[in-house]
């Protein structure tokens, strides 16, 4: 019964992502909202692979999901220009990159290893901003356009149609949150978990906790820079904001107020915590205050997030 | 060039007084109550706009002694109200909490004194270069030296000689057993918090004299003060003093030889501390994991 209501849920969402596009100007949104919700939600669970599958707080993934955005603007803008062949070089940056501070970090712990990834996050962000000649510095990286999709034989306009890179965008979402379904469900996700629950004792059934913990940062920040390269896509553009700390901290908190112990909670918190941006931007100057207070009462009073109010009490 | 060495290396101390300052403050906190306090830029920015608001009224001294003050007190409501309740919880909510907090501080600091960047007057007599040769050595930047090196001292011989700081000092080790000892671990950890901002407040003011006034004063000295804590060990303070120094000088150096990576230079120096001693220079053992 209850695996019942679970797939209802899910077939739900899918209903729900696959028509937004159509209804989404008649609840006073647009198109571009809509995949920045994909996007975002995402980068969001893609964090959750390694926050709530994992149980380590990373504070700076905007750093990889910057370094994937960075990454497609720049072999678009000097090398080739190829939508598909630029995603690529920004997703095996941004994993070659986490690759290398995941190998320096995995040794810490709990609130250290959060600092430690804060403060990683800043070398990218530092190399971005000052590199102006390359990177664009603090104007950001512009000049260049996503390109349309040759699939040899039809060509998809990615380019000029917005729902056409809705549905491109979901396509890797879709592509992106089945991998990492997968990953959960075999018996390196369910490691995963026991690591989690109790890293002592997974550690005395002869695990090896710190292989483990790389290789699911690597993961996490590997999907993460997807859905970098795809926010650069989305806005033909990208700068030094993308990969800075406040963005490492909005995935965070998307992740917490859609519910951590769940695999869709953090889509339904990046989708409450964009439209409430957009919205918020758009009335008022003082947008920092009020996404502020959305960090600090989620915290003191809906820690569990909006799934774990949900699915009711005792089970966290 | 040897001039251009000097400036920049005295410029570094200076910088790296800062972040000292600054993380020392974080660094009580975080060993006491296990909460990385994001919103310490925020807090360094308040205290920097109080005093310029108290200026006019109690001049210079006045605000310099008031403001950081006036800025622990507010650290103390903050605390009492919302940080409490996070105590022993996943430091992933502490974290978020100051998170929204540091967002808030910035936006007040914004809506009531405004985005542009104001000036902090200093004294005449302060702000006269001391010698022709070194321009550098103007007397108000000698003087927050000297200031940083008073505060620290006095943080250290508070730390060490009186009950308030021997409390604090043996909860960092063992805060149970300081509890099973009948001390009021709730107030202590309001005061080492206290503490902590009470010096965040007072590198505001400081800053406000050198840098001006901008609400995102704080944010560009938060980041280099984790780095400090980490490079200096964690649960150390004379580590996290050292690191904050050593990564101001190491900054002002590479500003010399190769300025665009003045900034980046700190985290090449916290990923090598982390290859090679991942607990910090002055980290004792074991207080990573």
């Amino acid at each position: 019964m209850r695996w019942m209501r679970q797939n209802i849920s899910t077939v739900l969402l899918w209903i729900v992502l696959l028509t937004m596009p159509f209804w989404m100007k008649a609840v006073g949104g647009y198109t571009e909202l809509a995949t920045r919700v994909v996007v975002m939600g995402l980068a969001a669970m893609a964090l959750n692979f390694l926050l709530g599958f994992t149980g380590t707080l990373s504070f700076g993934h905007a750093a990889y999901f910057g370094i994937g955005a960075y990454g497609v603007g720049m072999t678009i803008k000097y090398l080739v220009p190829s939508t598909a062949l630029g995603m690529v070089v920004g997703v095996i940056s941004g994993t070659l990159a986490a690759a290398l501070i995941g190998a320096l970090i995995v040794r810490l712990r709990g609130v250290y290893f959060a600092m430690v990834t804060i403060a990683f996050g800043q070398v990218f962000y530092f190399i971005a901003f000052r590199w102006n000649s390359v990177t664009g510095g603090d104007d950001g990286l512009n000049g260049w356009q996503r390109q349309a999709l040759k699939l040899g034989w039809t060509t998809l306009d990615i380019q000029t149609h917005d729902k056409t890179f809705y549905y491109f965008a979901l396509t890797c979402f879709a592509l992106s949150a089945l991998a990492m379904a997968l990953l959960l469900k075999s018996p390196f996700g369910r490691t995963l978990v026991a690591i989690r629950e109790n890293e002592r004792r997974a550690r005395f059934l002869g695990i090896n906790v710190e292989r483990h913990l790389w290789l699911s940062f690597v993961i996490s920040c590997a999907f993460v820079s997807v859905a970098g390269t795809l926010y650069a896509l989305l806005n033909n553009f990208t700068d030094p904001r993308a990969l800075r700390w406040d963005m490492s901290g909005n995935f965070v908190i998307m992740a917490v107020l859609g519910g951590m112990r769940s695999f869709w909670g953090p889509l339904i918190g990046a989708a409450i915590f964009v439209v409430l941006q957009d919205y918020v931007s758009s009335v008022t100057e003082n947008w920092m205050s009020v996404v502020g207070l959305v960090f600090v009462l989620v915290v003191l009073f809906f820690p569990r997030g909006v799934l774990g109010l949900l699915r009711g009490r005792g089970k966290l | 060039m040897q001039q251009l060495i000097l400036f920049n290396i005295f410029n570094g101390l200076i910088v790296g007084a800062f972040y000292a300052l600054m993380a020392l403050g974080l660094s009580l906190i975080l060993n006491l109550s296990g909460v990385i306090n994001f919103a310490h830029g925020g807090f360094l920015a308040l205290g920097a706009y109080l005093a310029y608001t108290l200026m006019p009224f109690v001049g210079f001294w006045g605000a310099l002694l008031l403001a950081p003050f006036l800025t622990a007190g507010i650290g103390l409501v903050i605390e009492r109200l919302m940080i409490r309740r996070l105590y022993g919880r996943d430091p992933l909510y502490s974290l978020l909490l100051t998170f929204g907090l540091a967002y808030i501080l910035e936006d007040v600091a914004r809506f009531i004194w405004g985005a542009q960047s104001l000036p902090y007057p200093v004294p005449a007599w302060l702000t006269r270069p001391l010698s022709s040769q070194y321009f550098f050595l103007t007397g108000y930047r000698l003087f927050m030296v000297l200031l940083v090196a008073l505060a620290v001292s006095a943080l250290f011989l508070i730390l060490r000689h009186t009950r308030l700081g021997m409390r604090i000092r043996a909860g960092t080790l063992d805060l149970e057993t300081v509890s099973a000892l009948g001390v009021n671990v709730r107030v202590l950890r309001n005061l080492n918090f206290g503490l902590g901002i009470y010096l965040a407040g007072l590198a505001g003011v400081l800053a406000a004299g050198m840098l001006g006034l901008q609400p995102t004063i704080g944010t560009s000295l938060i980041m280099p003060s984790f780095v400090a804590i980490i490079v200096g060990g964690l649960g150390s303070l004379p580590g996290t003093l050292f690191g904050g120094l050593l990564i101001g000088i190491a900054s002002g150096l590479t500003t010399v030889f190769f300025p665009s990576a003045s900034e980046a230079i700190i985290y090449v120096m916290m990923g090598l501390v982390l290859l090679l001693r991942p607990r910090g220079l002055f980290g004792e053992e074991g207080r990573v994991q």
